[in-house]
């Protein structure tokens, strides 16, 4: 199943400390749905404000993005630009 | 459908003069000051004289007097926003600081801050009421410099501001919005293992973006509550949606036209006078315009950040970095959000390492609030990294490229932020340095050479695009995006690439928020590669429209039909036999086959693709002065593929020059009461053409696989190396280390005297 990395340190908070763990889940929707499940909070904190790399591409608010089951993921703050 | 085979190409990787060229060579393009309205009133800012004050009482009695005068609006007549954030414009928006920022409530927090506007039927009126306008302020102590900012004992801007990202929550308010941390493997182990520490700090100066068209805006509002904005900016939608929020309007009930817009380079990505011109013409009933001086430009509207950046390199005497810790206090202006998240993120992108700890913190200070520029934050935390490195090959005597070669990110590389890189050109660009004849070429006495490296992410996001197929057989192609760097160009491109026709035959336009289906702002290095890949498909549908009219003229099944420079063909001998069938006669008929041929299409695209970049920089030095000259200077670049390759190479000579303005001379000047002394470009230098030679490009083709041509974003990348290559070209050239930017004339003399006291004794 997917693996999620999380490196920013502020949202592990939310994590109790955690940083990494495996979640069954086969798009970026239920990723989410997943997480917020597992710690309320944070799939809140995932719409609004981070995106999401999947096997090292990043995607922002791409809730049909498919996942596969040997996914890397790594939740990082949402990129912008100038 | 993918276009990568780069042979097979006939329209996107040539040259063709841009759409919109003509118009703004002879000046007859439409900028945002130069709309008027029957019945428009003049609108004008006034502005706060001091860097931090509570307002106590403003009485606009007198001002009301002064005739032509129709409305003077302040923070009462706009809503009191909650503190609420979101993602609409080019990063997190706290909308309570937008509104804030737009027109102050409570205080005034930097010199220049609107604190009231008035409409009068003349520019006169309208600044004579300004001046009668009387404002009681407290004036509070004040902080500019970052690091004072952060001290215990400064004073505090915001009550209700206690840092974010540490734990316990702080008890106490602090000018410190938010501590970020990024961490990847074992940073003590990492410094253990080193043969070589260095340890340097280095600053920046907040800059501007330096656009030459200032913000500009004219608002009508009507009676029934329908607005419509026409102004310059990186975003219609953005504008539609911030006005929307601020003046709390439906969204439905404002139409935003964008205007041409001379540069924006991130710094028009957020409102300054658009919700003001519509309190304005809300209270008036008449329409209103707003433009802003240079000097309202500088005082009022939003630098890119400056800051403190502490490097940390751990190394074996073969080079090979094994810890890098990096602390950034990033300037955020008078309200959190300093781009620190990304210049954290961008620092070691373009190496693998494996133990690497990074902090950052977003610190506000007496500012004007920070806006976005060209890769936000990467070029402040790159200069201090990518001038360590030097310092690093310096000290092991290794070539600057070689040790950027060793350290090198490539394929399969976890960045310290996380992801693991893919379709990456990093090392292709520090190869391609090696091998231009630049990198050779003989110094002379007082040059120097220097090389940084750059790194930044790319945006996709979501983009719409219409093509329509004229009854004549010529195209016209809706984008939702502002053109600031020749995007109308590359989208006819791409569209006259999939339908088979010449360039000319396709006319693109930049739609207003009634034309088009919501697209992301320009921004982000995004339009070409999001935008252009809606394009495309809305291209592709129109083909398959065309083959689905053919098929009905030739009465055949449409998958009997293919599609071939323009041109309808049957498929096969089974299918009949006809003469093919053009796009025009196809268009002239389409009213019997079913009606207009067009398309829409609205994606959220994503896979941008990371961009990388190296630089190599000569310098010559005067050591009399501390004037540096340019003599060469060459940006090479992973551009995925390029579209038009002039646009590329302008965007990369524009983000160099930018660069090297932001090196050498720019910066803020303020006085001990916190106001801006310097807000004209008579004291603030940005390069001009006679400072700098013709900037060499060299354009590496990664293909980025997720874009149908194999585009990547472009304008970001270019401007962070910059700062790196020119203090370490400096370095070469006279052994002088500059860690605190602009590396000006004044500053490099003094240095050079601390280094050779015998020149100042020959004087």
């Amino acid at each position: 199943m997917p693996h999620v990395v999380m490196t920013g340190i502020a949202v592990r908070r939310l994590t109790g400390g955690v940083t990494e763990f495996d979640v069954e889940a086969d798009t970026v929707r239920r990723l989410i749905s997943e997480l917020d499940r597992r710690y309320p909070g944070l799939g809140q904190q995932i719409d609004e404000s981070m995106a999401v790399a999947i096997d090292g591409e990043i995607f922002q608010d791409a809730y049909l993005q498919p996942l596969k089951p040997d996914s890397e993921i790594v939740l990082i703050p949402k990129i912008g630009g100038g | 459908m993918s276009y990568l085979d780069k042979a097979a190409l006939k329209v996107v990787g040539t040259r063709p003069i841009r759409p919109d060229g003509v118009d703004k060579v002879i000046g007859r393009a439409s900028f945002g000051a130069d709309h008027t309205m029957p019945g428009m009133l003049w609108g004008k800012v006034k502005r706060s004289p001091h860097a931090h004050a509570r307002i106590k009482s403003i009485n606009i009695d007198k001002a009301l007097k002064v005739p032509g005068v129709h409305a003077i609006v302040t923070s009462a007549d706009f809503p009191n926003i909650a503190n609420e954030e979101a993602f609409v414009g080019e990063g997190p928006m706290n909308f309570r600081d937008l509104s804030r920022n737009c027109m102050a409530r409570d205080k005034a927090l930097y010199d220049g801050h609107a604190v009231a506007a008035v409409a009068a039927t003349t520019q006169a009126a309208a600044e004579e009421a300004v001046e009668l306008i009387e404002v009681d302020y407290e004036v509070l102590p004040h902080v500019i410099d970052v690091e004072a900012a952060m001290a215990s004992d400064a004073p505090v801007l915001h009550d209700d501001m206690f840092t974010q990202g540490v734990d316990p929550k702080p008890s106490k308010p602090s000018n410190v919005a938010k501590k970020i941390t990024f961490a990847k493997g074992d940073i003590a182990k990492g410094f253990a293992e080193a043969e070589v520490v260095i340890e340097r700090k280095y600053t920046t100066q907040p800059v501007h973006q330096a656009y030459i068209e200032p913000h500009a805006c004219v608002v009508a509002i009507a009676p029934d509550g329908q607005a419509t904005i026409w102004s310059s900016s990186q975003g219609q939608f953005m504008v539609r949606a911030y006005c929307a929020k601020l003046l709390a309007i439906d969204i439905a009930n404002i139409r935003a036209v964008p205007a041409e817009i001379g540069g924006g380079f991130g710094g028009k990505t957020l409102v300054y006078l658009e919700p003001v011109a519509l309190a304005l013409s809300k209270k008036s009933g008449r329409p209103v315009k707003l433009v802003m001086s240079r000097e309202d430009v500088f005082r009022g509207t939003g630098p890119a950040a400056g800051g403190v950046i502490e490097v940390k390199l751990g190394a074996k005497k073969s080079g090979r970095i094994v810890a890098a810790e990096l602390v950034l206090k990033y300037q955020a202006g008078a309200f959190a959000g300093s781009p620190v998240g990304p210049g954290c993120m961008c620092a070691f992108a373009m190496y693998d390492l494996d133990n690497v700890h990074i902090t950052g913190y977003d610190v506000v200070s007496n500012r004007p609030k920070v806006a976005a520029y060209r890769a936000p934050g990467a070029p402040n935390s790159s200069f201090g990294v990518e001038s360590c490195i030097d310092e690093l090959a310096r000290e092991l005597n290794i070539d600057p490229l070689a040790i950027r070669e060793m350290n090198g990110a490539r394929e399969g590389t976890k960045t310290p932020y996380g992801p693991t890189l893919v379709n990456v050109g990093y090392l292709q660009t520090v190869e391609a340095a090696r091998n231009h004849p630049n990198y050779s070429i003989p110094l002379g006495p007082n040059q120097g050479r220097g090389v940084a490296s750059g790194f930044w992410f790319n945006i996709g996001g979501e983009s719409s695009a219409a093509v329509h197929i004229n009854e004549d057989g010529t195209a016209s192609v809706v984008e939702g995006n502002p053109d600031i760097g020749g995007s109308r160009a590359s989208m006819a491109m791409m569209a006259a690439e999939v339908l088979g026709i010449p360039y000319d035959r396709v006319r693109p336009v930049v739609g207003d928020t009634a034309s088009i289906g919501f697209t992301f702002l320009t921004g982000g290095s995004r339009v070409t590669f999001a935008t252009g890949m809606a394009v495309t498909q809305a291209a592709e549908k129109v083909v398959e429209q065309l083959k689905s009219r053919a098929a009905t003229i030739w009465d055949i099944s449409p998958e009997a039909v293919e599609w071939k420079d323009g041109k309808a063909f049957p498929a096969g001998a089974n299918a009949g036999s006809f003469e093919p069938l053009s796009l025009a006669d196809i268009a002239i008929k389409s009213g019997r086959t079913g009606g207009p041929i067009s398309a829409e299409v609205s994606i959220n695209a994503q896979g941008a693709g990371p961009g990388f970049a190296t630089h190599i920089c000569d310098v010559e030095v005067d050591r009399e002065t501390g004037h540096v000259k340019i003599l060469r200077y060459t940006a090479v670049q992973d551009v995925g593929r390029a579209i038009h390759p002039s646009y590329v190479e302008g965007q990369m000579q524009g983000g160099v020059t930018q660069g090297i303005g932001w090196a050498l001379n720019e910066e803020y000047i303020y006085d001990k009461d916190g106001r801006l002394e310097n807000p004209g470009f008579l004291d603030y230098r940005v390069p001009v053409a006679s400072d700098l030679p013709m900037i060499d490009t060299v354009m590496v083709e990664v293909p980025n696989p997720r874009h149908p041509f194999g585009a990547r974003g472009v304008g970001e990348v270019p401007i962070v190396p910059p700062m790196a290559a020119v203090a370490n070209a400096i370095a070469d050239a006279v052994g002088a280390r500059m860690r605190d930017l602009p590396m000006s004339p004044p500053k490099l003399s003094a240095v050079l005297d601390e280094q050779d006291p015998p020149r100042l004794a020959a004087e």
